[in-house]
């Protein structure tokens, strides 16, 4: 099986930490992961704000760096979503066959990374190893755009060492929203501000979620706050062992003169 | 007597004055709670609810597709049972067929059951410049109307208000407009019903005209129905000798048994109820029984426009049933005056621009009041995939301004990405340079992320709108993509 990581624009720039905890687990669980250098982003900033036509070349971008492959993993529900309900949307606005049949090839084949572990490898227990107390924030893409349900839930208790609590009303919304976090930035910030609250409540030194943008809008109200949460996403914990603890585990040692 | 919506603010300016309403937060969290609750109680024991959903989303379907012929059999039942069927293009002549009505009556008062439609074309307002007043007999209309409000939610409409605010209005203006709220006025919910019934009663007994809206018009058999919790929209259907209902031409149904479905999915959706308390049915006139003269208008107000916009026709399927404002993450905070329509919420922030198009910018700024989370889809009775819409509806509202002379500096920015992300080596030199900013950011910055990055520090521009509430990390020195190379996917060893 011939499987890409698709590791999203918004992880290429601002978290590489998580592809790179998607390469270390994938290739744990013996998976030959590779990364084509043309990709670049899925297109929904441009599709969610409304300009279709300026996402057809970002669309064209993707269904091009990933023709051949068997799977298309990427560590984000929301870019998933954007790949297999989208890119048909834009595909279509474009007028061009050529790209309505190359969506058709990459839509069905690209998954979110619970899914791949669950449903493809399926394996619940990645053999990893984490001893902290975590609370899981269920993205509103992974959840309603997708229906992963209880896949992350079930990687996450399998987890050796972890302390799982659960998030009040988990499900409702962070208010990041892409675009909506800048345009309506006052109304994102109020919801913002209540799912930050319901993370202390939990009394979790971790919160963990699918999405990367959604963690930078939730971690960067708590840090704000410097309520003492740090935001990881779900690969890292999942990558995560005995051995690496070190590194994941607490603030790695020189990452900040580092920048990373 | 009533506010307006018109010269309202766009979306994100309201929304911000809103936000800012302690009480208003704090209602609106309690009472969104409470029903979103109670309905997902009631609709969790029905076993099928997923086919029934189906079913509702299929009655509508069916009447939509084939609009025209569903009306005009309407048209010939309502005839055949006595009514006059009017049709009206738009909220002017709407207005005018209801004023015309009352005056030949010599009314110069109707009594009215709560409507989404007369509050849509703004009938109040038109009938009071005719001097014709229109009394509100809903409960919660009552006290919008007595506080010279506006209505914030489709279902109960003073939403916005606590008992404590309730009992201020009734005491200082019920005496205006009829019987006053006795001295002895308390804030218990069953002391202030009763001061409104016993208010609303005269109205009842003395009217000559009612005005309806309806839920559902039965083509084939030519009834009208209305759903209700009160009992007070029956007094209005059955007291009054003369009836006119304003009906969106959306709520056609073809057959009577169409009902089944529609009427075992509102209550459960709307008020988290089993069954609807007063569900009324009338078809035309009866001789002896209800009101002799019965008028129906047949409502466009834009609604073939919406129905000619494929992805956006959906949303005529909608039973005003509110479930999706009670879900809403952002009607919860803000409120639905902030939308600046009697239609708020994701309904409203789809519904609007439909309607009426997007020329204006408080219609354009509605498809944006979202976070696309997809709650309102998940719950919405008749299926109408709202957050598919909204994105629809962003693109039209983007497409407006394709011939603008200066874009806007977000289209600009749009187009600068999509070109970046056209490429990959473009998007390589993007990250090295904010690779480069990032390393300068984390030199100065003052900020350290729980977990040990470096924070970038506020940013000016729009970036502000980020960085005024939230932290942002510097971005790394080193991109996924140069990690990749460098280390030949980690196999080179992980460390720099």
């Amino acid at each position: 099986m011939k499987v890409a990581l698709q590791v999203t624009c918004v992880n290429d720039a601002m978290f590489p930490d998580t592809g790179k905890a998607v390469v270390r687990l994938l290739r744990r669980l013996g998976v030959d992961v590779d990364f084509p250098g043309a990709q670049t982003c899925c297109g929904q900033p441009m599709v969610n704000t409304g300009y279709l036509d300026e996402a057809v070349p970002v669309v064209r971008t993707f269904v091009d760096a990933f023709a051949g492959y068997d799977a298309i993993v990427t560590p984000s529900g929301s870019c998933a979503g954007s790949a297999r309900h989208q890119h048909s949307i834009v595909a279509e606005r474009s007028g061009d066959p050529a790209l309505v049949a190359a969506v058709a090839e990459t839509a069905p084949r690209t998954y979110e990374l619970t899914e791949f572990l669950v449903d493809v490898l399926g394996v619940t227990d990645v053999g990893a190893y984490f001893p902290h107390r975590v609370t899981y924030h269920p993205t509103c893409h992974s959840l309603r755009m997708l229906g992963v349900g209880d896949r992350p839930r079930r990687l996450l208790e399998a987890v050796r060492g972890i302390e799982l609590v659960e998030l009040p009303q988990a499900t409702e919304c962070c208010g990041f929203g892409g675009t909506f976090a800048l345009k309506n930035a006052d109304t994102s910030v109020a919801m913002g501000a209540d799912k930050a609250r319901h993370v202390r409540d939990t009394g979790a030194e971790v919160l963990v979620a699918g999405d990367n943008s959604c963690l930078m809008h939730i971690g960067g109200m708590l840090s704000r706050q410097r309520a003492g949460v740090r935001v990881m996403h779900l690969a890292e914990i999942l990558a995560a062992t005995e051995v690496s603890e070190g590194e994941t585990g607490g603030p790695a040692v020189g990452a900040r003169a580092a920048g990373a | 007597m009533s506010g307006t919506f018109v010269g309202m603010p766009a979306f994100p300016t309201a929304a911000r004055e809103a936000l800012a309403d302690t009480q208003l937060r704090r209602n609106l969290a309690h009472a969104t709670h409470t029903i979103r609750d109670k309905r997902a109680r009631v609709v969790a024991e029905v076993e099928d609810w997923e086919d029934l959903r189906l079913a509702g989303a299929g009655v509508k379907e069916a009447a939509l597709r084939d609009l025209a012929t569903h009306l005009e059999t309407l048209e010939a039942s309502l005839v055949r049972a006595g009514a006059t069927v009017h049709w009206a293009r738009d909220a002017e002549e709407a207005c005018a067929i209801v004023a015309d009505v009352a005056r030949r009556h010599g009314a110069d008062e109707v009594v009215k059951v709560k409507s989404m439609a007369t509050q849509e074309i703004g009938l109040n307002e038109a009938l009071e410049a005719e001097g014709i007043a229109a009394w509100e007999t809903d409960l919660a209309e009552l006290i919008v109307q007595l506080g010279d409000d506006l209505p914030s939610h489709i279902l109960v409409p003073a939403i916005h208000r606590n008992r404590a605010e309730i009992r201020e209005i009734f005491r200082r203006r019920m005496a205006d407009v009829g019987r006053a709220a006795p001295d002895d006025l308390s804030d218990e919910p069953g002391v202030l019903a009763g001061a409104a019934r016993e208010h609303l009663r005269e109205k009842f007994l003395r009217a000559k005209v009612a005005v309806s809206g309806a839920n559902f018009a039965v083509a084939d058999t030519g009834t009208l129905v209305v759903v209700e919790s009160e009992g007070n929209g029956r007094m209005c259907l059955t007291l009054p000798e003369v009836l006119v209902s304003v009906v969106g031409i959306e709520k056609v149904v073809a057959t009577w048994s169409d009902l089944d479905p529609m009427l075992r999915l509102l209550p459960r959706s709307s008020t988290g109820e089993r069954m609807n308390p007063y569900t009324s049915t009338w078809t035309g006139v009866t001789p002896g029984d209800g009101p002799q003269e019965v008028h129906v208008v047949l409502l466009d107000n834009g609604r073939t426009r919406a129905l000619a916009d494929e992805v956006g026709r959906q949303a005529l399927r909608c039973i005003r049933c509110s479930a999706c404002l009670n879900v809403c993450p952002v009607y919860e905070r803000v409120g639905g005056h902030a939308y600046g329509s009697v239609y708020p919420g994701p309904i409203g922030a789809i519904l609007n621009p439909l309607l009426r198009g997007v020329s204006d910018e408080q219609t354009a700024s509605l498809p944006y009041a979202s976070s696309l989370c997809g709650a309102c889809f998940e719950v919405c009775p008749v299926r109408i995939d709202i957050p598919s819409v909204l994105v629809d509806q962003r693109a039209a509202v983007v497409d407006s301004h394709r011939g603008d002379r200066v874009p806007k500096a977000e289209a600009a920015a749009m187009k600068a990405a999509a070109w970046t992300f056209a490429d990959a080596r473009r998007l390589r030199w993007a990250e090295r340079a904010s690779g480069l900013a990032g390393r300068v950011l984390g030199r100065f910055s003052r900020t350290t992320l729980p977990g040990g990055r470096a924070a970038a520090g506020r940013l000016p521009g729009p970036g502000a709108g980020w960085t005024g509430a939230r932290d942002l990390p510097a971005p790394p020195a080193e991109s996924f993509r140069e990690w990749w190379d460098r280390t030949d996917g980690g196999q080179d060893g992980d460390r720099r």
